[in-house]
This record gives C-alpha cells, structure tokens and sequence, in this order.
C-alpha cells in the first residue's frame, strides 16, 4: 500500500514537471545571453540572469531599427489593454442582459434565439470572417480598436449570454413572482435582484472573456490592420520575421510578457476560471 | 423607476399581469437577435453565396454553380490539410482523452496539494495558442532545443527534429496542442469521478475488487457523458485549430502541417482566392456541424427540461 502511495506521488511530480517544463525553459531561455544559448542545453539554468532581452523585447532594439520601426512590445501592449477592457464591458453587460432577458422573462421566441446562440458558439469564426470584413469596412471601423471591440462584441455575446442564462435560469420562479408582483420592472429586477445574485458567475465571464480576448489571434491579424495589432500578433511577426540572427532570448522574453497578464489572471482566480473554463471550450 | 400609474395597472391584476412581458425585456434582446440573424446565420449564407461565385480578390456575384467545391476537391492542398485534420483530431483527442483521464484518476485517489497539482496542469490552458506555438517550436527546434540537449548528456544519436521533417511535423501539433488542453480534459473528468457515488468504493472494498479493475470495470463506464462532452468540446477545438499551427509550423515545411481553417484564413486573405476559400469555410463548418449536432441536440433538450 505504502509503495502504491510512492507510485502515485511519483506519477504526479513526473506529469507536473512535464507540464512545467515548457515554462521553465521558456523563463530560463529569457533570462540568459545568446552567447550562453548557442553554447549550452536549454534545461541548463542561466549562469549569470540577466533581464537584456526583456528590456529589449518590450521597448524595441533600436540599434537595429528598419526605417522609424523601434518599437517592442509596449506598443502592442497597450493595444491589447485598449482593446480588451471595452470588449470585455460590453460582451459581458450585453451577455447578462440577454441572459437575464431569456431566463427570466416571458418574450416569444426566446428559446429559439438561445438555441440558435448555443449553435452559433460553434461556429468557426472562418465561416463568417469575409462578410464581418466587409461589414467592419463598411462602418469605417477597420484596422481600428473600435472595429475590434465591436468584433470581440459579436463573437462573445454567444459565450456570455450562455453563462448568465444557465445561471439565471436556476433562480426560483418564486423570487421572481415576488419581486414582480412588488411591481419591480425589467431594469430594477435586473439591478437590485439578479445582477447581486449573478456575482460569481459575473466574475467567471470576466475571467474567461478577458483570456479568450486576450489571447485573440485570428480576430486581432484580420481586424487590426497595422495599427490595432494586439499582443498575440506582434508576439508572432516578431518570432516569425526577425533579420539577422535570431535571438531566441527576445523571443522567449516577448512570448513571457504575452502570456503573462492572462497566467496573472488564472493564478489570482483559482477556482473561477476552472468553473467557467469547461463552459466556454467550445468557443473559438 | 417604475411609473405609479404603471404600477397602479400592475396592482388591479396582479394575477394576470405578473408574468405578462414588459416592452423593455424584447428590446433588450434586440442587440443579440441582431447579431445572431445577421452576423452569425446570415454571414453563413453570405460566405455560401461567395462560395458559388467566380469571387478571388473581392466578391463578384456572378453564380458558377459549385465549381469552387469542384476546384477545393482538385486542389492538393486542401486534401493534405484534411487528412491532417484527421491525424491530429484523432491524436490530439486521444491524448487529451487518456492522459487527462489518467491524470484525473491519479488526483482522484486523495493526494495532498490536490490544488497545487491542479493549478499546475490547467496553467497551460490560459496561456494563448500563440505563446504555447512559439514555446514549442523553441523547445522543438532541431539545433539548439531537446534534441541538442539530450545529445549533450551523452546519447549522441538521439533524434527530435520533427518539425522540420515533412512526414513528422503534424505530430509536433499534436504535443504542443496535448499540452495546452489537458488540464481541461483532467478538470471535466475529475468533476465526473467526483460525482461517482461513494457507495459503489465502498462496496468495492468489501468484496475486495482490485482498485483499476473498480476503475476500469465500473467507473469508466459510468462516465460516458463526461467522455461525450470531452470529445466533443475537444472536436471543437481541433476544427478551429488556425493559431496554433501558424504559431508552431506556419503550416510547414511546404503545406506537411496545413490544417483546413489555416488553408480557408490563407485563401480568403492573402491568396485572392475568396471563392475557394469560402467553399472551403463552408466545408469546415458541416465537418463541425456533422460532430457536434448529437451534442447540440442534448443540450437542448437539456435546456427544455429546466425551462
């Protein structure tokens, strides 16, 4: 029985460090010099740490600039925190109200729109990627933060109003009669008694919806155009087109600060995000 | 915020009235009606539309009738990334499948820092497939990565340069995208073994069953709605798959790693091949609609039952 435990425990600190791995090495590739890359494994640790290349990844390698272009990260940086706070406002109020509007309220039809929402979460965002093109062109939102937002808009209000009118669909009809019946109207049911009970699934939309933008490719490369590119697709011109040689320590450094607002996030959240996170897989 | 005169009329019927839609909650539903009809069902028939004309770098309407479904079946390319996709379907939905079963058991059997191990196996899953290509093609990359590594520790013939290797490279897909999503496989089938009733152990014990036999025997087969879901969800992601290959291959060396909806993305905007690209689209979406429509099915039907 003792052995079995031995076995157990040593499966599991096997598995961990298999999944960490790609991290550390990814952290411990950042923190050392090109000279001690091309010279030692990449399990070895830095001999001598040094924060060059993130400084470097963030701010630009100015030395070797291409016309006026210095720019690291910081720029893109600000991009993706422009875009993902009102995208992330809106898809999530938009999705409790349709939510809350579907679960709560007698409106002809409501099953049929939340069926075809559901549907609509599988959609590949492939599928319908020219004509939002032409209709983002058409409001002279492209190559804009607006454009994008309204872009995130539309395909998270699939996802969050899933969330809400699941969770609102469990609050007692009775709650609801009574609220009601004191004469409470759309928004003050909305305010007063159903948004203060959605609180933990609130915070598990916002947890989920600012990774899922944060994390965008496919929206960002089409809809950003040169000027609203967010994080993700800077990340990936800067690994896939670097003159010279490369510096895979840069790379490491960009691909550590990308990732590192939505690991903040996920370690601060713990539980919320498992929660959410088995709902929203099957969002793109 | 509510009128009194509104009120009022409320108050004289409250047992006719109390569940009567108010105006307001149909036009709060007006902005997700909208995006539903227009944005997601009527840009499905757009792109079918586009799809049937002679479209390449904008939209022209004139109708050819299927011939870019015609062209797409011609087209090598596009069978390349289809049989890719069902390589790296079946590898990745395996894999996520048996380990994060495995890894959900070994947690299921009482460990300390139970939550510690968690975190540590979803942590991958909020990191964006952007960053995990980038962080694989770096731990994969044939001079300076594992292979060079285990070289150094004295195994001089060790070979690991899958990703530059025509007939390997969509297995590299496979363990980068393993990676990422096995947290979540573990999470949905720890809540599941969670849920087994503690009775059915106990049991167990008293007639002395080994413990992978009761795994095996019993508890397995009581999970089937977790596998269902798992595979589905996964399905979904595979059929999406676009930033993880452009992140970890590009699609290479050639098109060995091409993947259908980095074939569509490519066509529709850099190839000036809209037509194709949209026939592709629409050929995506069946493949999606043919996996997941058993799902749909039960989650509505799911959704009728609490109504």
């Amino acid at each position: 029985m003792r052995l079995n435990r031995v076995a157990l425990y040593g499966l599991l600190i096997v598995a961990a460090f298999m999944l960490m791995a790609p991290v550390l090495i990814m952290i411990s590739t950042s923190l050392k010099p090109m000279s001690e890359i091309r010279g030692g494994s990449i399990f070895a640790l830095p001999t001598d740490p040094t924060f060059a290349a993130w400084g470097k990844a963030w701010f630009g390698d100015c030395t070797q600039a291409v016309g006026d272009v210095c720019q690291g990260l910081s720029s893109s940086f600000m991009t993706s925190v422009r875009i993902v706070i009102p995208a992330l406002i809106l898809s999530v109020g938009l999705g409790s109200v349709t939510g809350y509007a579907l679960a709560a309220w007698r409106v002809p039809g409501a099953n049929l729109l939340f069926a075809a929402l559901l549907v609509g979460m599988f959609i590949p965002p492939q599928v319908t990627l020219y004509p939002l093109i032409i209709l983002v062109r058409e409001l002279g939102l492209f190559g804009s933060i607006s454009g994008l937002v309204l872009v995130h808009v539309i395909w998270g209000v699939a996802f969050t109003t899933m969330m809400f009118r699941n969770f609102f669909k469990t609050v007692p009809q009775d709650l609801l009669k009574a609220a009601r019946i004191d004469g409470a109207g759309f928004w003050p049911l909305f305010w007063y008694v159903m948004l203060p009970l959605s609180l933990p699934i609130l915070g598990v939309a916002m947890i989920l919806q600012f990774t899922y933008i944060w994390n965008d490719f496919l929206l960002g490369l089409t809809f950003g155009g040169r000027s609203g590119q967010p994080m993700t697709v800077a990340l990936n011109n800067l690994v896939g087109s670097q003159f010279g040689e490369k510096e895979y320590n840069v790379d490491m450094a960009a691909t550590m600060l990308t990732a590192l607002p939505t690991l903040a996030v996920y370690l601060l959240s713990g539980r919320l995000f498992v929660r959410g996170i088995a709902a929203g897989a099957v969002k793109g | 915020m509510v009128e009194p005169a509104h009120l009022a009329a409320r108050r004289q019927h409250p047992d006719r009235r109390w569940w009567r839609p108010d105006w307001t909650a149909r036009v709060a539903l007006i902005p997700a009606l909208i995006i539903t009809i227009v944005c997601f069902y009527g840009f499905i028939v757009w792109t079918f539309i586009i799809s049937l004309t002679r479209s390449r770098l904008l939209p022209v309407y004139n109708f050819t009738g299927f011939d870019q479904y015609a062209r797409l079946f011609a087209n090598e390319r596009w069978w390349t990334s289809m049989q890719n996709l069902a390589i790296h379907g079946c590898l990745f939905i395996g894999g996520c499948v048996v380990i994060g079963y495995g890894l959900a058991i070994l947690i299921d059997r009482g460990v300390r820092g139970e939550g510690l191990f968690r975190t540590m196996f979803m942590m991958p899953l909020s990191m964006s497939f952007i960053v995990t290509g980038v962080i694989w093609q770096w731990v994969m990359n044939p001079t300076l990565g594992l292979q060079e590594a285990v070289r150094d520790l004295g195994w001089v013939t060790f070979e690991f340069n899958w990703i530059v290797r025509q007939d390997r490279s969509i297995y590299t897909l496979a363990i980068a995208g393993i990676w990422q999503q096995v947290g979540l496989c573990m999470a949905l089938f720890l809540a599941g073994l969670r849920n087994v009733d503690p009775n059915i152990w106990k049991a167990s014990r008293v007639d002395g069953i080994p413990v992978w036999r009761v795994y095996l025997h019993i508890i397995t087969p009581m999970m089937r709605t977790v596998f269902f879901t798992v595979f589905i969800l996964m399905s979904a992601i595979v059929m999406k798959a676009f930033d993880l290959v452009v992140a970890l291959t590009g699609g290479g060396p050639g098109f060995s790693s091409d993947l259908p909806a980095r074939f569509v993305v490519d066509h529709i905007l850099n190839r000036q091949e809209l037509g194709m690209g949209a026939a592709g689209a629409f050929v995506l979406l069946c493949t999606v609609l043919a996996v997941i429509s058993p799902y749909i099915y039960f989650e509505l039907r799911k959704a009728r039952g609490a109504h």
